[in-house]
Formats: structure tokens, sequence, C-alpha cells
């Protein structure tokens, strides 16, 4: 393709560049009610709502059926994971085993959910209304236009996330604490996969969904193959995310590590699928 | 003195877009400190022209220079120094108009800040939207709207300006406003260039024509000079009340063609200064001269005549009109 910034590639990148396009990205997301009020939803209910019914009826309820079931699932853990779970208690041991392990794929699933979203309209998008001309034509840097509007996707999702995973904090050690010995989470497993496994993932799920966005013809379009895309990224996240946890911490690290080889590679490519002739709606230029 | 150099050179430039060949060979001069205008139909290349001095496509065949640099090469350079309103304003409209160009200042290297801001506001005031700064984009008016890309367009002070159709879908009085404005740009030293197909629009406001048609260009020039080169000879339109008596206007000195109807004599001279003594003449033989018309072609003229390839067959239709 003939559309490459040859001189801006060679060029360092201007992280100004990048700040301003996330951030007036981001601007804009603040703006669309329609578009965050779903995430924070989404949040809520994998975050709090969810997880405090199930811990409640757990251990507060003192549902027998529920914590009988519950401790024959934690027979299938490893025995590594088994060792850690912490309780004197049938009830305690099911809510700690049901805190730590059980609820890792709300860590997955709501940050690639909303930052996909987010992301599959953010290239297109400019293309749809316009906007891509001015970028275009501005002296930012195709790779700082990429990074700023990859910023501008991952942040509403993984700062959801974070918040979230804070109140989940919060909830599990005042519902579970008391019975095994006061706060005990989040533990070293989760602190990895938060900031160590998921990131890789959320950007490679976004390197691909930010090259549909750029290379389709429409934001429905985009939120289609979108949702092909990051439906298979979340099992495999998913997957990753529960063996990191059970795991122990240097498999956590070692799944991290290959997340960020995958990522790394997978952004390399997406920058190049980004064109300024992509951002002015013309595909097929020689 | 040697000539300054051209702020851009487009020389022999192609760009297909799979089996469309949008510019085919173009080859354009625009000078410094004046008004160039692009004419041509829908298709012509004017866009596709004002994306390669942008650097935002590269061409396939030919070379491309702006202020000397290559935009392929330097395109970041480039396009600091340049100021573009497309013909969608290219907006956001969730945002605020002062966030809009906020954006803009912070892409074009300006910063953020109260100095910014004050930048913002002067340039707004330009155009006449200051006063909607504060207003979200999406509830102004497709005029408001223009006011507002030609603000972020000057906002960085750019040395050369290109405009794609920056009246289009506006009413006329806000288009003779914005036409006044761009006119008024080239008084602080800057270089514009227009696309336009409203012919209309570009009469009186071009220093310079490039007619441009299936990606190449057709013609180049100002258009007094691309007038006298398509009609070197002046025309009068002369008319009084025996028409007949008109006649005597062929052999008259300097007289290069002559042609009557019933009502009027369109008569072509080979200098334009020769009318006086026409009119001399004419009352010395008795006649009474009721009108004497020089006629000036228009840019339309022009189009059409270059459109057609054929200056003379058009001048007949220009004299017919005329009548």
């Amino acid at each position: 393709m003939a559309t490459v910034d040859r001189g801006t590639a060679r060029r360092p990148l201007q992280w100004g560049h990048i700040r301003t396009v996330a951030r007036t990205d981001l601007k804009q997301l603040a703006q669309a009610r329609d578009y965050w009020i779903p995430m924070l939803i989404l949040g809520a209910i994998f975050f709090v709502f969810v997880p405090t019914v199930l811990l409640f009826t757990i251990t507060q309820l003192g549902n027998v059926n529920a914590v009988e079931q519950l401790s024959q699932a934690l027979e299938i853990l490893p025995e590594k994971a088994q060792a850690q779970i912490q309780g004197d208690t049938e009830t305690a041991r099911a809510g700690y085993a049901l805190a730590v392990y059980l609820f890792a794929p709300v860590a997955v699933v709501v940050p690639i959910t909303i930052s996909t979203a987010v992301g599959a309209a953010t290239i297109v998008g400019e293309r749809e209304r316009g906007t891509g001309e001015f970028l275009a034509h501005s002296p930012a840097g195709i790779r700082e236009i990429f990074l700023g509007k990859l910023l501008a996707s991952l942040l509403p999702g993984y700062l959801t996330t974070i918040v979230g995973f804070g109140i989940y904090s919060l909830i599990v050690n005042t519902i579970v604490g008391p019975d095994v010995g006061g706060w005990f989470f989040p533990t070293r497993q989760w602190w990895i996969l938060m900031l160590w496994v998921v990131p890789p993932f959320l950007a490679l799920t976004l390197s691909l969904v930010l090259r549909l966005s750029a290379k389709v013809q429409s934001t429905a379009a985009a939120q289609q193959a979108s949702a092909l895309v990051s439906l298979p990224l979340i099992m495999v996240a998913y997957s990753q995310a529960t063996g990191s946890l059970y795991g122990g911490d240097s498999l956590g690290w070692y799944i991290g590590a290959v997340a960020w080889v995958l990522a790394v590679i997978g952004l390399w490519r997406g920058v190049k699928v980004v064109t300024r002739g992509r951002l002015l709606g013309v595909a097929d230029e020689k | 003195m040697p000539e300054p150099e051209p702020t851009i050179v487009l020389d022999g430039v192609v760009k297909t877009f799979g089996a469309n060949r949008a510019l085919d060979g173009v080859s354009l001069r625009v000078p410094g400190g004046q008004i160039t205008v692009l004419l041509g139909p829908n298709g012509a290349g004017k866009t596709t022209a004002i994306r390669m001095i942008t650097g935002a496509f590269a061409p396939e065949a030919g070379t491309v220079r702006v202020f000397g640099l290559d935009p392929a090469e330097q395109g970041d350079e480039v396009r600091a120094r340049c100021g573009v309103v497309s013909a969608k304003p290219a907006l956001y409209d969730r945002l605020s108009g002062l966030d809009n160009l906020r954006y803009s200042a912070e892409l074009y290297g300006l910063g953020r800040g109260s100095s910014v801001d004050a930048r913002i506001t002067e340039a707004a005031g330009r155009f006449g939207i200051d006063g909607a700064l504060r207003d979200q984009v999406g509830g102004y008016s497709t005029g408001m709207k223009t006011r507002l890309a030609l603000s972020r367009s000057v906002l960085h002070r750019p040395e050369l300006l290109l405009y794609d159709e920056p009246t289009s879908g506006l009413d006329p009085e806000s288009s003779h406003a914005v036409l006044e404005l761009i006119r008024e740009m080239t008084a602080d030293g800057s270089t514009v260039v227009m696309c336009t197909h409203l012919l209309l629009e570009a009469e009186g406001l071009a220093d310079q024509v490039v007619i441009l048609q299936d990606g190449t260009n057709l013609v180049e020039g100002s258009p007094g000079e691309l007038t006298r080169r398509y009609w070197p000879d002046a025309l009068v339109r002369v008319g009084a009340d025996d028409p007949a008596a008109l006649d005597a206007l062929r052999n008259h000195a300097g007289v290069v063609g002559y042609d009557r109807t019933d009502l009027i004599a369109v008569v072509r001279l080979d200098r334009s200064d020769r009318v006086p003594d026409l009119v001399v003449a004419l009352t010395a033989s008795g006649a009474r001269v009721t009108r004497v018309e020089p006629h000036e072609p228009t840019l339309e003229d022009l189009y059409f005549a270059v459109r057609q390839g054929s200056g003379h067959s058009r001048l007949g239709s220009v004299v017919g009109s005329a009548v």
C-alpha cells in the first residue's frame, strides 16, 4: 500500500500526540452516556452484584446445599490450589475458594467486553463521521493515532476493572474475611493476574479489534467482527487467567510474559493496517 | 531577479484507486501568497490533489514538492505548515467548539493553557463563531460548522491553506462571507489553494486558475492570462438606432471580426484602446450610437472553452449569449 508515513515512521514517537488523541477520544466517550452507562452496569453486575449475592448466600445464610456442592467442586482444583484455601469450617473454605478462584472470569470478561465495544467504533467511526479527514491531514503520525486510540479503548475497560476489583476486594474481605482470620484479598496471584496477565490480553484483543475497525466499512460491521474475535480471546484469556491463579506465581508470570510477547506482535502488525487512506475512507488504494 | 520558488509543485503525478485513475499525470505550480483555484467537475481529481499535497496519499508516479519538501517523506513537517478544510467540516459533534479547536491546537503543537485559549477565541472571532465556542458542535448549523472549521484551519497560523469546497452546503449569504474571509487571508501572506466546481465562486477570487478534468490539468494561469490566451482580441458590443449603420465598422482600422444581429453588432478588435476611435467614426458617419459595451469573458466562458478544447468555437457561443 502506498499510503505510508515514511517520514513519521522514522521519527521518534511524540507522546504528546498519543495523549491528545487518547484524551479527546475519552472526552467524547464521557459525553456519550448511552455508551458508558451500560459499561458501568456490566462492571457492577460482575464485580458487585453477583459476588455479593453468592458470597452472602454461602457464608451468612449458611446455605448447606450450596456449601456442600461447592466443597465437592473444590476437589477438582489442583492440589497446590487446594492447599492454599484458608478457613477452619466448610463454609469458610467454600467462601474463600469462591472469592479467590471462581471469579477469575470477571477480571477478563469485563475489560475485554468494554474495551472491545469502544475499540470497534474508534477508527471506522472517524471515517463515518468524516473526522478522519482532520486526523489524516494533521501532523500526528499514524502510529501515534493508532496508539492514542488503543489507549482510549483500553483505559475504559481496564479502569472499570481496576475500580471494580477494588470494590470486589472490599466485598470479599467484608463477607468472607471474618471467617478466615481477617482481610486476605487480593492474594498475590490476583495481583499478578490484574497487573501482569490481564493487560496484555486486553492489548492483544484490541490490536485485533482496531485492525478490524480500520478495515471494515461501518461501525455495525466492526462490532459484529469484533465480537467474533473477542469471544475466543475471552475464552483463551479466561483459561489462562484461571491457570495463573491455580498454578501459583511462576505460572502466572510465565503466562503473562507470553501474552505480552503476543500483544507486542499484535500491536506491531496492527499499526501497519491503519493508514491515512483508511482514515479518509479510501481502502482500495494501490 | 530570480522567480521565487512555487509553494507547491506537482510534476506528472499519477494516483489510482482500483481501476480508477484519479490523477493521470497532473503537473501544476502554485505560487506563494496567492489564491489558486482548482476547478473541475466532480471526479476531476481536485480532492485527490489536495490529499497528495498534505502527504495523506503518496504518488505512484511523478513528484510532489510542498515548501520544497516531499510530503510522502516529510509529511509531518508539511502538514504542520498547512491548514485544511475539507468538503465536510470534519468536526467532533460530541465536543464543544472550544474542545474541537483545543484538539487541533494540541496536535499542531500549540499546547494548552490560557494563551492558547486566547488564540482560539481570536481565530473564532475572525470568523464570527466565538460566541458559540462553549456549545456542543452537534447543535451547530452548517454555516457555523464551516466557520468553526475555517477557524481551526488558521489557528496555528499556517503558511498554506487548502480548502476543498469550503462553501459546500452553505446558503448564498454565508458563502459570500466565507469567500470574503478567504480573500482576506492572503493579505497576511498565506497561500490559498481552493477546490470548487462552482464557477461563480471562483470568479473574482482566483489569482490563478487550474482546470482539471479526468485527473489531468487542462490549463493553468491567471484568469487574465488565460482569457487573453483564449480570446486574444478585444470584444465590444455596439448598438445604434439603425443597426445597419454599424456595418461601416467592418472596414475600420483594427477590426478583426464583425458580426451583427437585428439589434446589435459584436466587434472584435486587435486592441481595446481602439474603442473610442470606433465611437468617433460611427458618430461622424451619422449613426446614433445607443450602446457601447466591452465584453470581458467570464471564468465560466473560459472553463467551458478549455473543456471543449476550442476557444474560438466557444467564442461564437459567448458572443451569441451576449447578444
